[in-house]
């Protein structure tokens, strides 16, 4: 199979609301950032592919006003998911894999949560007939799945204050965090609960803007990287929607793809879940099996800042840095989206 | 039919979200400007060509533009279509027409209402200048614009145009 791997990565600062900028203007400074931190033009770019949502957006065919950050002049070879941007990133990665000629790709992802009601906007993925018309929003849906897990006896809620308390810690290393500290777990539990028995420090922040990375092909990469991420493994699968038909417990669909992708039964330094709730955290590492010494989201994970869209390439963004600055050998990146984890990517990405 | 068999066609969900819209530094420029009765552009730094509205980058070379433009509220129709249809929430009589407007010293068009001229007169050429609400009622909207109307001088001649869009398209 072709070699590729993450060369580049590049996000805006995670912020409440950006005012100021729409969504090119906030694709735009990163996408010229990957790309100069390599030492590319924006000609030598062979397929672009990006996630973003017109429900986030507000209107239709949001990403193509996007597309106006990237200069596509002559016209460029582009393609578009609705959704999160690792799904972009499987997208481009599965093109460089059938086309030689593409040697680089660029992978971008925005969104801005803060024009909207996220936690409206999304009950709209949701069966319009039966559960959309009663509002379930998506904050009430993880309390579901939360509580499940207590019934069951397998989660504490101080385990889900735990988890929020290592992100916010882990977050204090990172400069474009939008949550970071050293809140004291008991503390937390003593704050009141937003959809029984989910907390503020359970919920993920709401969070504008955009990210992007560079995949590159075989010695392309060697070349333009000291230390490239290779995607050793990248698999993605989906279970299904109805919540009703779901063992909220678990999350086949995330082992299945860790298992697709490599993930499980290896040695890993770093793994990124894009959890966004604490109790999903739990669910990701009994199905990811992620052994005992992992560091489990260097970065601060979703808790720090939520740029949702973006937010799962993010994930694999921040493991793939890791092992460019020779920080780590190998690690797992997840992303997800749709209610109580219904859809998971998994990847592995390592360095030579 | 008995009730129990009747089957059912529709059920009513109201669905309805509100976003508050940023719509962006160059954007907001344009915005700001037609709020006191101006039209701004951006010149592209490598190509030369303007852009209505103004933009932070280039679409064409994703460069920086800086530069702002005046430009004047007259310009040419380059193309147009005529709404013959009646549709939920239209508030024009029908038919009228909908115009691709280059304004003068402009590269790109901005599209606008043409009043004032019988559907069946509009053509490609023909010079239109804009028509404002009053002063006293602009805001920040591409409706302080009531819509553009014939000016009466000479059209551009269609080879012209022909010659224009390909000089103004991306080359």
């Amino acid at each position: 199979m072709r070699e590729v791997a993450i060369i580049a990565f590049g996000q805006t600062p995670n912020r409440r609301k950006e005012l100021y900028r729409n969504d090119a203007e906030m694709v735009a400074p990163v996408v010229a950032e990957v790309l100069k931190g390599v030492g590319l033009s924006r000609r030598d770019v062979d397929f672009t592919c990006s996630g973003s949502s017109d429900f986030l957006a507000g209107y239709s065919f949001s990403w193509v006003m996007a597309i106006d950050a990237l200069g596509a002049w002559p016209p460029i070879q582009e393609s578009h998911v609705e959704g999160e941007a690792a799904w972009a990133l499987y997208e481009a990665w599965v093109k460089m894999l059938c086309h030689e000629e593409i040697e680089v790709a660029l992978v971008y992802g925005f969104g801005r949560q803060s024009m909207s009601s996220p936690r409206e906007v999304m009950v709209l993925m949701n069966d319009p007939y039966l559960e959309t018309p009663l509002w379930p929003d998506t904050i009430s849906q993880a309390a579901l799945q939360a509580r499940t897990l207590l019934d069951a006896g397998l989660c504490t809620e101080r385990g889900f204050a735990d988890i929020a308390v290592r992100n916010l810690r882990h977050a204090e290393s990172n400069p474009l965090a939008q949550l970071s500290g050293r809140p004291d777990p008991d503390a937390l539990l003593e704050t009141p609960t937003i959809a029984s028995p989910l907390r503020k420090h359970d919920c993920p922040p709401i969070t504008d803007g955009a990210c992007a990375v560079l995949l590159a092909a075989g010695d392309r990469a060697r070349a333009l990287c000291k230390r490239p991420a290779w995607i050793r493994g990248l698999a993605h699968r989906i279970d299904v929607q109805a919540l009703g038909r779901r063992d909220l417990t678990r999350s086949h669909s995330a082992r299945l793809a860790a298992e697709a992708a490599g993930a499980i039964g290896n040695r890993i330094d770093i793994v990124e879940l894009h959890a966004p709730f604490t109790p999903q955290d739990w669910i990701l590492q009994r199905e990811l099996e992620i052994p005992e010494g992992t560091v489990i989201n260097p970065s601060g994970g979703i808790h720090q800042g939520n740029p949702m869209m973006g937010a799962s390439l993010v994930r694999f963004g921040e493991v793939a840095v890791r092992i460019i600055r020779g920080e780590a050998d190998r690690g797992v990146a997840h992303g997800t989206q749709g209610p109580c984890l219904q859809q998971n990517i998994v990847g592995v990405l390592e360095g030579e | 039919m008995a009730d129990a068999q009747k089957p059912v066609t529709t059920i009513k969900t109201p669905i309805a979200i509100h976003y508050d819209y940023s719509i962006g530094a160059g954007a907001s420029t344009f915005m700001r400007a037609i709020r006191e009765g101006r039209i701004l552009g951006a010149r592209c730094p490598d190509t030369g060509k303007v852009y209505v509205p103004p933009r932070l980058t280039s679409v064409e070379t994703a460069s920086p533009m800086s530069e702002l433009v005046e430009l004047p509220d007259r310009g040419v129709v380059y193309t147009y279509c005529i709404v013959n249809i009646k549709f939920y929430d239209q508030v024009l009589e029908i038919p009228y027409a909908y115009a691709y407007i280059v304004l003068d010293g402009a590269d790109s068009a901005i599209m606008h209402l043409i009043q004032e001229c019988p559907v069946e007169k509009m053509r490609p050429g023909m010079r239109v200048q804009a028509v404002w609400k009053d002063p006293s009622e602009w805001t920040e909207s591409m409706e302080n614009i009531r819509y553009f109307k014939p000016t009466g001088e000479a059209d551009m001649p269609i080879e012209t145009i022909m010659n224009e869009i390909r000089k103004k398209s991306y080359a």
